[in-house]
């Protein structure tokens, strides 16, 4: 089965829209001015190609990307601002083209609930260890605490925590 | 023939799971040690039978039998033997019994190995594991066999996806699995504590072992996928918070909580409840994603052996395990002792925070995970959360995390002192304030959080090494008796120092790749050049090649720098006849810890008609920290596997002795 060029290359033509490439880079498709360029790769990364299976438009080679790149490239090159762009985007394909959800009332839940959990867990170690305080109001001796290593861990230490126990 | 009895195999190993659940769960009930036995016995069984299920599925995909259906679906007999093993669990059905291999090897392994564990609760974490075994076997057996045949058999097989046809990912799957699968039997161990209605430190120190060789098989398998999507999807990407990602991360941040609380349980009897409830949370999260990625719920790049009609099966199997679990704990624990008491300062309190950041994260990719599908049922409207939503929330938790990573263990138990800690490093932290401020002024473009970022891992590493100088006492005493410290240092300490250097080592990679990569791309003719960062590229020929079962375009380029030749990057694009698809072949060069990226892209014509090839290339800076980070960690996992097994072979060996004495 000796390859010839002539029906490789067709193949790989044929196959190359199922390959995904950093589409983005081409060369043929980018705006001359650096700054405006670097604008709008930021962009692709927060949108979706509405037709792939979770890629952004920056790293899609579907037809489509290339259209939505076009598009925020021309209104990038045109002056206007990122916001009237996604904005512009979600008017046309809703909500689900942007990789990064806004930060509106209904998305609320899945903005905060990150740091909900640490002001949780937050409250619940302060809490704990203020009931600690109670239980426990004198020092102890390290006679006592060598006790009641003990008798919490009803083993024998390894000889290396015995010795670090007298570290301050 | 070989096949059928591949298929008997199963069925047999489904019933030996039934038999392990039933006689362990009975032994425990009648507290016969004869039951007991029967079942640990049926465990080892279970474990051989589906292994020579495996065996002889390996054996039909070795041989090509494309009667049988899955080798015709995922095999083709111009695939290298490696990829031919490989395709054993490149399906859906092969993989379930890989799965399935891992649950009742984990289940024989506590059987056979668990020696010192106390009969009851031994028996019922076999029990449990074969109740697991019957829920996942009888899904392979009816739902998802791979011994099917076809009539008439096909001449030729479809192949493996091309893409999967990598060394990387060939072990990726095992290692995953290992992994997951793993945390069944930390789920197993938490069942039975639930029913005896003891968790004390002796489970915990049980516990330890097992969910540190998950989390490390883990991380290995991981660390693997993260490598292959590196440079076998051609865009020099390695995390894309893409669902099926998240899938395996969340069992190992649970994994990774899950090891520290154990700590806390162990050394101080605190958290007894948590730690279960963690136990419970990290076999529930691998379910979880395995549902996810064969369900097809969510759309994903990595989209896997996608069925809807089996994904619902699997989240039957999934509520019923997790279920279960869930409503023991819910009656169980709350009858549990609170255990030890600690001061805000302590070494547990750090544990915990450690705990509250790492559960912080879970929640947050699992909310960001899920949320596309919550916000569909309950609005209608279709939302997507992607890599932006993650890196403003994930990343800021982890750092802090991170930030108070190195004052753990400095700490001491129950009352720590915070003054004398932060004393201790101001080496590290000086030395991090000075990486970042370096990173900030030498790296061009200025970017401050990832200066900021490469002060963290420094801040790691050097916090991790001051930790175990602070053990030696060095500097304190004199030089050979440091020596003479570190080298009596107990290897769960290496481990533990280890894995925090690696994590150190990933974030410098993870945030130096990520802010100063340079990309290029360009339309090359034969001898014309291109520049990334400090590199020159110049196409000097490109040829065709043949491949194994694949046809391939191959550029040969010249990389300088500074006028000097540095490398030649030989990148390939491949077409696969058999499944009819294109891959990218990266060229990769090593450059100390950086990488130059190489990829040829479709061929093109120049303005003059010319032949010409789209030529992309990018310059990685610290690109193999990335990788060698999570090796490090899992490296660190396995030595502290290694001390456990010392000092209880120690102990066996000391007993004997202490006899002796007291005769004599």
């Amino acid at each position: 089965m000796k390859p010839h060029l002539a029906v490789l290359t067709r193949a790989l033509a044929t196959a190359a829209a199922l390959l995904c490439l950093a589409a983005a880079s081409d060369p043929s498709e980018r705006l001359k001015d650096p700054a405006q360029e670097a604008r709008a790769r930021a962009l692709f990364q927060e949108i979706r190609c509405v037709v792939c299976q979770n890629e952004s438009i920056d790293d899609s080679d579907a037809d489509l990307a290339g259209d939505l790149r076009r598009m925020v490239r021309e209104e990038v090159a045109a002056g206007r601002t990122d916001a009237q762009i996604r904005t512009g985007l979600v008017d046309r394909y809703g909500e689900f083209v942007l990789l990064k959800p806004r930060f509106s009332w209904t998305n609320a839940a899945l903005w905060t609930a990150p740091f909900l959990v640490v002001i949780l867990g937050g409250v619940a170690l302060l809490v704990a260890t203020r009931r600690s305080r109670q239980v426990q109001p004198a020092e102890l001796t390290p006679e006592e605490e060598a006790r009641l290593a003990r008798l919490t861990d009803n083993t024998v230490p390894p000889v290396d925590e015995i010795t670090s126990k007298g570290r301050p | 023939m070989i096949a059928e009895l591949g298929a008997f195999a199963l069925l047999l190993a489904l019933c030996l799971s039934a038999a392990q659940a039933g006689l362990s769960a009975a032994g425990r009930g009648l507290n016969s040690p004869l039951l007991r036995g029967a079942g640990e016995g049926a465990a080892a069984a279970a474990f051989g039978a589906v292994a020579i299920a495996f065996a002889a599925l390996t054996v039909a995909f070795v041989t090509s039998d494309f009667s049988v259906a899955n080798v015709a679906a995922n095999s083709h007999t111009d695939k290298p033997l490696l990829y031919k093993v490989a395709g054993v669990w490149g399906s859906h059905e092969g993989s379930l019994l890989l799965w399935c291999l891992c649950l009742t090897g984990f289940g024989a392994a506590v059987a056979l190995l668990g020696r010192g564990l106390p009969a009851g609760l031994k028996a019922l974490t076999v029990a449990s594991q074969g109740a697991l075994g019957v829920l996942f076997l009888g899904f392979a057996v009816f739902a998802s066999n791979p011994f099917l045949r076809l009539d008439p058999a096909p001449l030729q097989g479809r192949s493996l996806n091309p893409l999967l046809q990598d060394p990387a990912l060939a072990f990726h799957p095992p290692f995953l699995y290992g992994g997951y699968v793993g945390f069944s039997i930390v789920f197993s161990f938490a069942v039975a504590a639930l029913i005896e209605g003891r968790v004390d430190a002796a489970w915990a120190r049980w516990v330890r072992p097992w969910t540190l060789a998950a989390w490390s098989l883990l991380t290995v398998g991981i660390a693997l996928g993260a490598f292959w999507a590196y440079y076998e999807l051609g865009w020099g990407g390695w995390w894309f918070w893409d669902p099926v990602e998240n899938a395996s991360f969340m069992p190992w941040l649970v994994g990774a909580a899950l090891l520290h609380s154990a700590i806390v349980t162990e050394k101080r009897g605190a958290l007894p409840g948590w730690t279960v409830f963690l136990a419970l949370a990290a076999f529930t999260f691998s379910m979880l994603g395995a549902f996810l990625v064969r369900s097809g719920v969510l759309t994903s790049v990595h989209a896997f052996a996608v069925d809807p009609a089996r994904g619902v099966l699997l989240l039957g199997i999934l509520g019923i395990a997790a279920g279960a679990g869930f409503a023991l704990f819910a009656w169980r624990a709350p009858s549990f002792a609170p255990g030890g008491v600690f001061a805000p300062v302590s070494r547990e309190s750090t544990l915990v925070l450690n705990n509250v950041f790492l559960s912080a994260a879970t929640a947050t990719v699992l909310l960001g995970t899920l949320y596309p599908l919550i916000v569909e049922a309950v609005r209608g409207d279709a939302v997507s959360v992607g890599a932006p939503y993650f890196n403003l929330t994930f990343v800021p938790l982890l750092a802090a995390a991170l930030l108070i990573l190195p004052a753990g263990p400095l700490l001491a138990w129950k009352r720590g002192d915070l003054k004398g800690v932060l004393q201790r490093l101001w080496a590290a932290a000086g030395l991090a304030v000075l990486a970042s401020v370096a990173a900030y002024a030498l790296y061009d473009p200025k970017k401050a959080f990832a200066a900021l970022g490469v002060g963290l891992g420094v801040w790691l590493i050097a916090g991790a090494l001051v930790e175990v100088g602070e053990r030696a006492k060095l500097g304190r005493v004199p030089g050979a008796e440091a020596w003479r410290r570190l080298k009596g240092l107990p290897r769960g300490a290496w481990g533990m120092t280890l894995a925090h250097v690696g994590l150190g080592v990933f974030v410098l990679g993870a945030c130096t790749e990520t802010a100063w990569k340079v990309e290029a791309a360009e339309t090359l003719a034969l001898g014309q050049t291109m520049r990334v960062g400090a590199y020159e590229l110049k196409l000097e020929q490109a040829s065709s090649v043949d491949g194994p079962n694949y046809l391939a375009e191959r550029g040969v380029l010249v990389a300088t720098k500074g006028g000097r030749e540095v490398c030649r990057p030989e990148p390939e694009r491949r077409f696969y006849p058999a499944s009819r698809q294109t891959t990218s072949e990266v060229a990769l060069c090593f450059r100390g810890l950086s990488d130059l990226y190489v990829v040829l892209g479709e061929r093109r014509a120049t303005e003059a008609g010319e032949p010409a090839w789209l030529v992309r290339a990018y310059w990685n800076p610290w690109a193999r920290l990335i990788f060698l980070g999570p090796l490090l960690m899992a490296i660190g996992g396995a030595i502290s596997l290694s001390d456990r097994r010392l000092r209880l072979a120690a102990a066996r060996k000391a007993a004997p002795a202490a006899k002796v004495e007291a005769a004599a």
